[in-house]
Formats: structure tokens, C-alpha cells, sequence
């Protein structure tokens, strides 16, 4: 069963394409991420699906139901946690909920009561009273999200859920998204973080430029990727030159210089540790001293690029 | 403070797997029932800046005095006298003035988060713009109230008596509700709080000036009685100055329910096509 499907999905902003022929087929139950950076399309998709704005072309189906046909039928089985805090900010959390609870058909004694119990469990309970505006980010998100399984979707979008928490707030919010998952509530999340991605989605489409440029598991997605990154801190700045010659040499792959004059970053390919312990040895041979070095995870930026790049030479 | 909270407090794993049981979904709300939920936003709005009333308290006793005292003299034998003629007229320009905040706020609120929400719930959809309006009904009769009261200890002694002033608020509201649709769209359609107020002023320093609210037209030339006749505010003044005067003007009162009609058809359309576009 298929919780999304979109066919050719496309919405056209005066020049430019923001959403230009995006198919997705997100299974129910799941996580699945969409990745990308700023200005990609990831909103906009999310936009269409939530029916917040109507698609210029393509079919896009919630649960079989079209977005366009029967927007009522989608909103009745969605939630929406959007970048900026869906909630009202001059009102308490209380406020909030029973606000929330009332336009989804309780009466005020109902509505009070479930959002007394989604405050307890968000862990809000002491900050019911106090006007949201005065709640800190991890908090406000948590009441966001709190309002959106008011009445428990069947598919919840969120939009950047994290962007702009503290690491111990976005700790908290990937394990509500994991109890809401559980729960049996399908997750459209959209994310600039692999990482994010990486701990939360079981299926993930990146976007690039309003189009999916891949589309997977996350090992598949990884693989295809190329493994990481090896970062080298020299002794001496003066021989950098040096250094980067070689690296080219052994690794066969652009060198950057980092804006720290004795740093450089080079990417592997498929056997990273082999290679990054040769780059080594050959530095040390060659008497440029390494004073430390790190290997890193592909960030999103070398995703982008390595998948990016294959577009362009496909 | 908020740190110190954001460290005790964390999530509850089992309460919130216990929340998450799936419950059976109420039916949707009527639209009446959605309104009056926004309506009640509005008004707890109010509660948490009480300073927003001060536009509808200070501003009408202002008006209601400076007019009063300053054309009292010239235009009757005494403020007292001029006050019989321009209290209801006052208290339409007051509260029609004070329309045009409902479109600052749904300029200021419709950028914000909390309107994606809205609009992804299955409710009616002009339920939110209704809601402003009601609210804002609650601030057109807290003016009236003040200005009726401030007029009375100044000497206004309605000859309609209580019945009639409550049917003259009656009607000052229903037109008021027509009118703030002509705001909601503005403030959809104008890229800021500022640019609606600009809009605001152009369409209401006119339209309450251009009017019988401070004179009788009889003295104006004929082109402009032939714009004050058909003003929208000087047939609702004319409405509202009957009931409180115990002489209800018929003409007057079907022109201002043609034209509460026609506001709320025309602009509440537009409203609403706004809205669901954005």
C-alpha cells in the first residue's frame, strides 16, 4: 500500500520549475526522507501533497486519494509540521491544542482533555500556561508536532523538523518521530542533514533543482556514493603545495584546500581506509608531517556533488 | 528559565506511545462551530494583549470630544445640541475605522506558520476569516459601548431610548461584518501590515468624510451630494441616526442591507479566492 504516489508532480513559480516532474511512490508505515538543500523543491513537494498549493501539472494521490479532486478526503488523513512552527505564537501551548482539538469536531471538555495528555507526554507540562512565543525552539517544535498527531494521521509531513535545534532538542525530536512511526503513521520528512536522513528515513529521494536525481534505501544510496572524505592537518603551512601534489597523485581525486592554511580535505572512492592509509604512508615518506587527520562521512555537499555530477555526465 | 525547564523536561516515551493509540476521529465541525473556534482565538488574543483595545476605547472618546467641541459651536448653538446630530454618525465612523484592523491582522498572521495548519485541516474553508470578523465583532461593540457612554455623560439623550440604540448597534454591526470582507481581502492581497493601513486610509478618509456624518449634505454642491447620497456610510448613518432618533428611516435601512449584502457576496468571494490561492 502505497501512503504517496506522484506521477510528473510539477509547480511552476512565474520562471522558475520549483517542483519539475517528481515521482514518488512512499510506502505506508515508513520514513521516507527527502534530501536535499535550500531552494531544491523539498518544501513545494510537501506543499502539494498537504494541499497547500495546487500542482500545474502531474497526479499526486494520498493514500488514493487525488490532492486536487478531493483535497477534503487529504486533509482528513494529514498532519503538517511545517519549517517555520505551525502553531500560534501569542497563545499558551493549552491554548493551542484546545484551538486544534475543537476544529477537528471535540467538544472543549475532549479537546482539553487530549491536550492535557499530549502536553504530559511532549513533556511540556509545566510550560501549558506560558504564551509560545516565550518557548524555546526544541520546545516549540515539540508542541508542533504535539498539535499534529491531535488526532493520530495517517501521514505526517515534516518539513526541516530540526533545523536550528540544539543536538539534545533534535535527539528528542528523532525519537518522537520514531514512537509516531511505531505508532503506525507513515513520515514524509524533509531534511538538508544526511545524517537526519541517515538516522531516521528507510527510503530516501534526493532532489535536486526540482527533480529526484536519486532515489533509494540508504545503503544503496551510500554506495552509489562513494565513502567518504579524508582530512589532513599538516605541521607546516609551507608545505601544503607539496602535499596536495601527492594527494593528487595517490588518491587520483581533487584536492581542496580548506581556508585553513595548513588543511586539506581529499574524497575516496570505494576502499577509503585502504587508500587513506596509503595517502599516509606516502605522505610521511615523503617527510611532510601530519600533525592529525580525520575520516569523514560523505557530508550531504559530496552526495550532492558525486550525484549531481552523474546527472550531468549521464 | 526556559533552558533551566528545556533540561528537566524531556519526552515521555511511554505516555507518548500511550497518546498515540489510535483514536477514533470526532466528526468534522460544522462551519458555524469552526468560526466561532477562530472567533474565540481572536478574542484570546485580546486576553494576551490587552493594549490592542486601546484602539477601540481611546480612539473613539477622541474623536467623540474633538468633534464635539470643535465643531459644536460653529455648526449648532452648542456642543451639547451639535452632539443629538453627531454621536450616531460618530459611532459608525468610529467602528467603521476600526474594520480595517481585521485586515492588519490577517496580513500580519497569514505569513506565519499557523496558517498551513489551518488550511490542512478538514474544516470549512472561510472559517479562519470568518473567525477574524467575529472576533473583531466583539471589539465594534466594546466602541459603541464607550462612545454611547462617553456621549450620554456629555448630554446625548437618544429619543429612540435603549430599544432603539440597541437595534442602531445592530445594524452598525451587521454592516460592519460586511464591510471587514473588503479588509480581509486587502489584507491578502497587500505585501504588508503597512501597505493595508495605506490602502485603509485612502478608501475610509473619504468615504466617512465624504458623508453626512458631520454636516447635512443639503449645503453641498450637487456633484458631491450626488457621491454622499450614494455612500454606503452616510445611508448606514442615516440608518443608525433613525433607530436612535425613535424614527426608523426605512430607505435608509434597505440601502445599508443591499449594500451589507453586496460587501459580503463581492468581497467575501474575493476573500475566499485569495485565500485558497495563496
Amino acid at each position: 500500500m502505497l501512503a504517496i504516489e506522484t506521477k510528473g508532480l510539477v509547480k511552476v513559480f512565474g520562471k522558475t520549475r520549483a517542483v519539475d516532474g517528481v515521482d514518488l511512490a512512499v510506502p505506508a508505515g515508513t520514513v521516507y526522507g527527502l534530501l536535499g538543500p535550500n531552494g531544491a523543491g523539498k518544501t513545494t513537494t510537501v506543499r502539494l501533497l498537504a494541499t497547500l498549493l495546487k500542482p500545474d501539472d502531474g497526479v499526486a494521490e494520498v493514500f488514493g486519494h487525488d490532492v486536487r479532486a478531493d483535497p477534503d478526503a487529504v486533509r482528513a488523513l494529514v498532519s503538517l509540521t511545517g519549517q517555520y512552527a505551525s502553531v500560534d505564537e501569542d497563545l499558551t501551548g493549552t491554548e493551542n491544542l484546545i484551538l486544534l482539538g475543537r476544529l477537528l469536531g471535540h467538544t472543549g471538555k475532549s479537546a482539553r482533555a487530549r491536550g492535557e495528555q499530549l502536553l504530559e507526554a511532549f513533556g511540556l507540562t509545566d510550560a501549558k500556561d506560558r504564551q509560545v512565543k516565550n518557548y524555546s525552539g526544541g520546545m516549540r517544535r515539540r508542541l508542533d508536532i504535539a498539535a499534529s498527531i491531535f488526532a493520530t494521521p495517517q501521514l505526517l509531513f515534516l518539513d526541516e523538523p530540526t533545523t536550528g535545534l540544539d543536538p539534545r532538542s533534535r535527539n528528542q525530536v528523532w525519537d518522537i518521530v520514531r514512537a509516531v512511526v511505531d505508532a503506525g503513521t507513515t513520515v514524509l520528512l524533509t531534511t538538508q542533514y544526511l545524517d537526519e536522513a541517515d538516522q531516521l528515513a528507510s527510503r530516501i529521494a534526493v532532489i535536486d533543482r526540482g527533480k529526484v536525481i536519486a532515489e533509494g534505501t540508504k545503503g544503496e544510496l551510500k554506495a552509489s556514493v562513494g565513502v567518504g572524505s579524508i582530512h589532513v592537518r599538516l605541521r607546516d603551512a609551507g608545505q601544503r603545495a607539496e602535499a596536495q601534489q601527492l594527494l593528487t597523485r595517490v588518491l587520483d581525486a581533487d584536492i581542496q584546500l580548506d581556508s585553513d592554511p595548513v588543511a586539506l580535505t581529499a574524497c575516496l572512492g570505494g576502499h577509503a581506509t585502504e587508500q587513506a592509509a596509503e595517502a599516509l604512508a606516502q605522505l610521511a615518506r615523503a617527510g611532510i608531517t601530519v600533525d592529525n587527520f580525520s575520516l569523514g562521512q560523505p557530508s550531504l555537499d559530496e552526495v550532492f556533488l558525486a550525484l549531481t555530477d552523474k546527472e550531468q555526465a549521464a | 528559565m526556559t533552558a533551566t525547564i528545556e533540561q528537566l523536561e524531556a519526552p515521555k516515551p511511554e505516555a507518548l506511545a500511550a497518546v498515540l493509540v489510535a483514536k477514533t476521529r470526532p466528526p468534522r465541525p460544522s462551519a458555524l462551530s469552526a468560526s466561532i473556534t477562530f472567533g474565540w482565538r481572536a478574542v484570546l488574543k485580546i486576553k494576551h494583549v490587552p493594549e490592542q483595545l486601546f484602539d477601540v476605547t481611546a480612539f473613539p472618546i477622541m474623536m467623540i470630544l474633538m468633534f464635539t467641541y470643535l465643531f459644536g459651536g460653529a455648526l449648532a448653538s452648542s456642543p451639547t445640541e451639535y452632539l443629538q446630530f453627531l454621536l450616531p454618525g460618530i459611532m459608525v465612523t468610529s467602528v467603521v475605522m476600526i474594520t480595517m484592523y481585521t485586515g492588519v491582522a490577517v496580513n500580519t498572521d497569514i505569513e506565519k506558520g499557523v496558517f498551513d495548519r489551518f488550511r490542512t485541516l478538514p474544516i470549512w474553508r472561510p472559517a479562519p476569516m470568518v473567525g477574524y470578523i467575529l472576533g473583531d465583532l466583539l471589539r465594534y461593540v466594546l466602541a459603541s459601548t464607550t462612545i454611547m457612554l462617553v456621549g450620554l455623560v456629555l448630554g446625548y439623550r437618544p429619543a429612540g431610548g435603549f430599544t432603539g440604540v440597541v437595534l442602531a448597534v445592530g445594524v452598525l454591526m451587521a454592516f460592519s461584518f460586511a464591510f471587514s470582507w473588503v479588509w480581509t481581502m486587502f489584507g491578502l492581497l497587500m505585501r504588508s501590515e503597512k501597505s493595508v493601513m495605506g490602502v485603509s486610509m485612502l478608501v475610509l478618509m473619504p468615504l466617512t468624510f465624504l458623508s453626512n456624518v458631520y454636516v447635512n449634505p443639503a449645503t453641498m454642491p450637487g456633484w458631491l451630494q450626488a457621491f454622499v447620497n450614494v455612500n454606503p456610510i452616510t445611508q448606514l448613518v442615516s440608518a443608525v441616526r433613525g433607530f436612535m432618533s425613535g424614527s426608523a428611516d426605512a430607505g435608509a435601512l434597505s440601502w445599508t442591507l443591499g449594500y451589507t449584502i453586496a460587501f459580503t457576496v463581492v468581497f467575501g468571494a474575493l476573500t475566499m479566492r485569495l485565500y485558497n490561492r495563496k
